[in-house]
This record gives C-alpha cells, structure tokens and sequence, in this order.
C-alpha cells in the first residue's frame, strides 16, 4: 500500500448530502461524531463543500429534483470521491418504492461504494461500514 | 548564497515551519477533543490530511480565473516563510537585525490574508466572494489595533524599531508584559491574533455552517492543502511574534529554551481555550467591537507607555 491511499484511509472528509429523508439518519450520522463514537480518532472530519471530501454519504429517497443536484454535485467532487449510501431509503427506496416522484434506486445515477442499511442505521453499524470501505480501499 | 538558502528553506524557514506547524495544529485539534471530552486524532494526522491532499485532483472552476486562483496560495505561504526565518534568526543572534523588521514583520503578517482575499475572489463563486469580503472587513477591522498593540513596546523602548535590540532592552531590563502599558497592549494584541488567524469568535470569513468553507470553497488538491499549511504555519508563527514582541522570546542556551517553549505553548493553549468557549460574532459587530473597545484600549496602552508606566 502506497502512501497516497495511506493517507486517503487515514484522513477522510465527509461530505453529507441529505435528500429528503426523515432526519433521522442524518441525526445518526452526526452520532457517529459525538464522544461516544468520536469518529474524528481515524481522522474523519465533516466538511461543507464538496470540493473537499473524500467521501459523499447520501441519506434519503432521491426524488427527480434531487437526483439533478446528486449528479451535479458528484461531478463537481475531486476525485477520488466514493459515494456511500445510508439508510435503508438510499440503499433500496424503501417505502417509497412505488411514489411518482422517485427517480429510482441512486446507484443508477452515481456509482456507489457502500450500502449501510438501516432505518435508521445505528452509529455503530455506520462506523462498521466506514471500516469496510477503507478495507476496500486498501485491498484497491 | 548557500546557507541563505539553508535559512529560507530548512531552518528556520519552510521544513521547519511546516513541521512546527502541523504538530502545533495537531496539539490544536488534540485540545479541542478533550475539552469536548472525545478522544481525538492521531499524532501525524495533520501529515496524513496534507500528503492525501496533495493526491487528490485539482479543480479549477469554469467561472474563476486561473491564474490568480492557483498562485495565491504561494504568497501566503511565502509570507509566512520569511516572518518565521526573520524571528528565527533574530532570536538566535539578535545582532542580526536590521533597521525595520518589526515593520517588515507586520506587513508580511497581513499577507497570508490578502492572498486568500484574491484567492476568494478568483474562484468565481458567490459564498466565496462572500467570504473574501468578509475577510476584508476583518482586516480592516484588526489591522489598527494590532499595528497600536505593537507599537507600545516601541514606545515604551524609547523608539527601538528593531526586533533584534527590542529582545536585548528585554533581556538588559524587564519583559513588556511586566508593565501596565506592555500587558495592556499584550491583551489587545491577543484578541487581534485570534482575527488574524481566523479562529473562533473571529472565524467570519469561513464560517461553516454559514457560507460552508468561505474562500477556500472552490480549492480542491494540492492548493487547498498549500492554504491549510499556510493556516497551521500560522498558528506557529503569529504566537512566536508575541512572544519575542512582549514576552522576551526564547534564549537559546540551556533551560531558557524550555521556558520559552513554554511561553509559547502558554500562548497557544490560550488560543485554543478561548476558541472553544466562544460563539462567532456578525461581521458587523467584530468590527465595532475592534473599531471600539478594542482600539481604546490600544490607545490606553499607548498613552500610558507615553507616560513610561
């Protein structure tokens, strides 16, 4: 393993993009930060702009306005970015299979890179999925 | 030539700076997780962040110019270079000074924030232009009570305007921060610090959760990796200007290297403290509070070192 994915394992930025959902992923997303878990021990940080992340966690259905925005805001990331999904909406739509207004699964829209399921998932099993991606990162 | 160029590039310019200054935002990000009881980051994580920057792809935004926008990083972090050498070499000999450097050193201090004004405005986006702005303002704002803050112990030297006889009228008599004058103005200068590094309450210009990362929102790779060292470079040196200004800087023959190791730590854990107890202020009320309070005080600690107390 080379130093560049070293570091990229090392230091994860996270960008959170939260289409739609219920909040209650995203409140569980902010949990993996907390004390208790403290994410920031394997050097995750949140950030604001996409052009910084490393990582784009995506919470909710994606509707046909959102999937625009999810498009246009993968492909303004540097990359190498990976896309996770969290929760059970984002990973298979869920409840809101049938709706009009869904554009469908996401993973047809963007590549993903992890499926964290849940509803909403615990702050354990995101961290579980954190640490199968960086094992996927180092594997290649 | 040679070891011009040993100074400006190893010690005490760049690789050491860069060193000190990625430990120092370690010991940052360390503090603040323990005053919110988490346990926080590994040692090298700051090297980790800069290296997997460098390694990341870099985006040059369709609306913003390209030229302004990669280069601006550079002068910042040039700036910072030369301020660190020139404390640097001035603590270890102080007869090596020249006439002026405190002021050489006060306008090189402003330009780490020019050049994220222009890289602000060279990205072509609205939050950040925002945020450019917004660091104008701040400049505008701190720049006078600062230049006051530094200029009593000046005063109070009887017009010593070089760095290297202010630290031997310190060591001959007493620290600046022994007087009324001196501490006065060391509570005004640290209140600025904590502007020009753009920490909380004063972190306007990037506010997160308001306009998401402010001039640096565009920067992606290794120009945002350049600007986050010129950041953490500064932690390091704007602390080190302090503490040679007021404090006496750091002798260097056996235990005084510890103590001023310690002032400067001392410093540094005061940043860190009053960054984690504060909430961020309106852009209008910062410049009230430094264009008020702040510069009055300045000016109370002028009028005293006049006065000799």
């Amino acid at each position: 393993m080379d130093l560049k994915t070293k570091a990229l394992t090392k230091s994860i930025w996270v960008f959170h993009f939260a289409a739609a959902s219920c909040n209650n992923c995203d409140i569980e997303i902010l949990d993996a930060m907390t004390p208790k878990f403290d994410l920031e021990r394997f050097g995750m940080l949140k950030v604001g702009s996409i052009r910084h992340a490393d990582v784009m966690l995506v919470t909710g259905a994606i509707s046909h306005k959102a999937a625009v925005r999810l498009k246009r805001l993968y492909e303004q990331a540097a990359k190498p970015c990976l896309v996770v999904a969290v929760g059970c909406c984002a990973c298979s739509m869920c409840i809101f299979r049938d709706s009009y207004n869904m554009a469908g699964p996401f993973d047809r829209l963007v590549p993903v890179h992890a499926y964290i399921p849940g509803c909403p998932p615990k702050p354990e099993a995101i961290i579980m999925g954190v640490v199968k991606l960086v094992k996927a990162l180092k594997k290649g | 030539m040679a070891k011009t160029l040993f100074y400006f590039i190893v010690f005490p310019g760049f690789l050491f700076t860069a060193l000190i200054g990625l430990l120092v935002s370690w010991i940052d990000r360390k503090v603040t997780a323990r005053v919110q009881w988490r346990v926080g980051p590994p040692i090298l994580q700051p090297f980790y962040d800069f290296v997997k920057l460098l390694g990341k792809e870099t985006i040059v935004p369709q609306a913003g110019s390209k030229f302004t926008f990669l280069l601006s990083p550079l002068f910042g972090l040039a700036a910072v270079t030369i301020v660190s050498t020139l404390l640097w070499l001035v603590m270890i000999s102080p007869e090596k000074t020249f006439l002026g450097d405190l002021i050489v050193v006060i306008y090189l201090l402003a330009i780490p924030s020019i050049s994220i004004i222009i890289g602000g405005f060279a990205s072509g986006n609205p939050l950040a232009s925002l945020g450019a702005s917004r660091e104008m303002k701040m400049v505008l704002a701190y720049e006078l009570p600062f230049i006051l803050a530094i200029f009593t112990p000046v005063i109070k030297a009887q017009g010593i305007i070089k760095l290297g006889d202010l630290l031997q009228y310190q060591w001959a008599n007493s620290i600046f921060l022994n007087s009324w004058s001196g501490f006065i103005a060391f509570v005004v200068a640290i209140i600025c610090m904590q502007a020009k590094l753009a920490l909380v309450p004063f972190d306007i210009p990037e506010a997160e959760t308001e306009i998401i990362a402010g001039p640096y929102i565009e920067y992606s790779g290794a120009p945002l990796a350049l600007h986050k060292l010129t950041r953490w470079m500064m932690l390091f040196v704007v602390p080190i200007f302090l503490v040679v200004v007021f404090m006496g800087g750091i002798i260097f023959s056996g235990l005084h290297i510890l103590w001023g190791i310690l002032k400067y730590v001392l410093l540094l854990v005061l940043i860190i403290l009053i960054r984690n107890t504060n909430p961020r202020l309106r852009i209008d009320q910062a410049i009230k509070f430094f264009w008020g309070p702040v510069t009055i005080l300045a000016v109370i600690g002028v009028i005293l070192a006049f006065l000799g107390i």
